[in-house]
């Protein structure tokens, strides 16, 4: 089960994110993100781990897919606040993060 | 070397058993006394292979997923995970990180790689229109 929530100000949307992300969950996250940059059309998008307890490779799809959506638009990603648990699959996958 | 304990279970190919096959997986082997790093990845690496057999094993249609778990003395962990699905047919090409034939915008195509990484050592073998079977061990327990 995870869950997120959003704040938004000044071009910035921060996705606070929640539970155990793995494939099943990931496609649900993905919906409600997805939604939440068309509708605020953010020109960075902050994903926030810090109470993320769990994370498989659906995570770093999740991650790679928001950014490659919204770098087409000329925004940014950035991954903060990974517990360190989560961090091992973030080197593995390059992606790169603020702990 | 046998076992001092073993859990076998099944479950149907659903993506929501992904989360009850890791509850299931950490409840067992907590009596083999792993850290929480060794205690994450061995979740990880199984929530991979189960996520794999439930994507790719049974197109269009629900089959069931077996995992079993194995205790050996001195911390040595060994995990399956098995379907009887359609199969891979080039093993080799399915573990080459990024390779996926899911959706690449959001599949990142690191399941064989997390697998290889998170565990000591780590099997795959598979028979197209059979099934496929995912082998893992990794040594647990504190100094390991």
């Amino acid at each position: 089960m995870a869950r997120v929530h959003f704040s938004s100000s000044a071009q910035v949307l921060a996705a606070y994110l929640s539970g155990e992300i793995d494939h099943h969950s990931a496609q649900n996250l993905r919906q409600l993100i997805d939604s939440e940059i068309s509708e605020t059309m953010p020109e960075q998008l902050i994903l926030d781990f810090t109470d993320v307890g769990f994370m498989d490779s659906s995570g770093v799809g999740l991650i790679l897919g928001r950014a490659k959506r919204m770098q087409a638009v000329g925004g940014s990603v950035l991954v903060q606040h990974a517990p360190p648990s989560i961090q091992k699959m973030l080197q593995l996958a390059h992606v790169a993060y603020q702990s | 070397m046998k076992a001092i304990n073993v859990m076998k279970m099944s479950f149907y190919s659903r993506s929501v058993n992904e989360g009850f096959a890791r509850g299931a997986l950490a409840a067992f082997i907590a009596q083999a006394d792993p850290t929480v790093p060794q205690l994450a990845d061995i979740k990880t690496a199984v929530s991979e292979a189960v996520t794999n057999s439930i994507v790719h094993a049974y197109p269009q249609q629900v089959g069931l997923v077996y995992l079993t778990v194995w205790i050996y003395p001195e911390g040595q962990i060994k995990v399956t995970v098995m379907d009887k699905g359609v199969g891979i047919e080039n093993i080799q090409k399915a573990m080459e990180p990024m390779y996926t034939t899911g959706d690449p915008e959001e599949r990142a195509g690191l399941g064989f790689a997390v697998m290889q990484s998170f565990m000591d050592k780590v099997k795959v073998t598979s028979s197209t229109g059979k099934g496929t079977r995912v082998t893992m061990w990794k040594q647990v327990g504190a100094g390991r």
